[in-house]
């Protein structure tokens, strides 16, 4: 039942990812191309999406816990640190350079295009690396007991 | 390389996206990134927590095979960049989402929508990034 309705979730996402131009490099390039061959399209998949999670995250935070598992997970830190910029302004430089995010490319793979794979290979490369050298960085931190990352 | 201004389609796939976030979040109680999902399937925190994502994950890719099943073709993926640059772009987002604990997905919709100002930020900078990263490889550097 749990995985079933993981699933299913995972497939209506696949589905608004298609039907949506976001798994498009060049439709995603062309969104940041203001100067040059500009595409206003992805405003729109980012306006849709946002409308709908913004209402109904309203409507089902109400509830005291989930429907399948027993409590909701929400990323509970506050902090606009280096980690988090830094982060992120690197993840923008890599998106602008192959066109494709995570969220875009890991259903586009089921189209079984080589260059989806080329570049989901290299960004798990990347996560291999970010993952080794966060754990150089605080080798003797103990892992803590249920911590969820933000 | 030009594209087509498609504001329904992508208004339409956009909410497609935001309803698979609400639902993830009412039946598992759970953020839909796409950085997170893929990130505890590649480092396992035990086969409880493994078995959901690998499971959002592999509706994930059956996403385009329903879209063929429907339209008859799958959805247009146009590569403008080369494979050295998907390289490069690929490994570069992978640290980069590991490091800023999410993307367009985590942030972008989930974030922004429960407007948590960590994923503001992020969002705000990511973008910036991106514009200027283009700018700079299609307009100073590029062809």
């Amino acid at each position: 039942m749990r995985l079933i309705s993981a699933y299913l979730i995972g497939l209506i996402f696949g589905i608004g990812i298609s039907i949506s131009g976001m798994a498009n490099p060049a439709k995603v390039l062309n969104f940041f191309d203001v100067a040059g061959a500009w595409d206003p399209s992805l405003m729109f998949v980012m306006g849709g999406a946002l409308a709908v999670t913004f209402a109904g995250y309203r409507l089902v935070l109400r509830r005291p816990a989930p429907l399948i598992e027993r409590s909701f997970q929400i990323p509970a830190g506050r902090s606009i640190d280096l980690r988090l910029i830094g982060g992120s302004a690197v993840f923008g430089v890599g998106w602008g350079i192959a066109g494709f995010c995570p969220g875009g490319a890991l259903p586009a793979l089921g189209t079984g295009r080589s260059e989806v794979l080329i570049f989901t290979a290299a960004m798990i490369a990347g996560i291999f690396a970010a993952k080794g050298l966060l754990r150089m960085a605080r080798p003797k931190e103990p892992p803590l007991e249920g911590a969820t990352r933000a | 390389m030009e594209t087509e201004f498609t504001p329904f389609a992508s208004l339409g796939g956009g909410a497609v996206i935001g309803l698979a976030a609400v639902l993830l979040m009412a039946f598992h109680g759970r953020i839909f990134g796409a950085t997170g999902i893929l990130s505890g399937i590649l480092s396992p925190a035990g086969i409880w927590d493994w078995s959901w994502r690998a499971a959002v994950l592999a509706g994930m890719v059956s996403g385009p095979l329903a879209y063929l099943a429907v339209t008859g073709g799958m959805p247009d993926i146009a590569v403008p960049v080369s494979t050295p640059m998907l390289v490069i772009g690929g490994f570069v987002v992978g640290i980069g989402v590991t490091f800023g604990s999410g993307c367009t997905s985590g942030h972008g919709v989930c974030g922004n929508a429960r407007l948590s100002p960590r994923s503001i930020a992020a969002t705000l900078t990511f973008m910036l990034t991106t514009g200027v990263t283009v700018y700079l490889v299609r307009h100073v550097f590029g062809a």
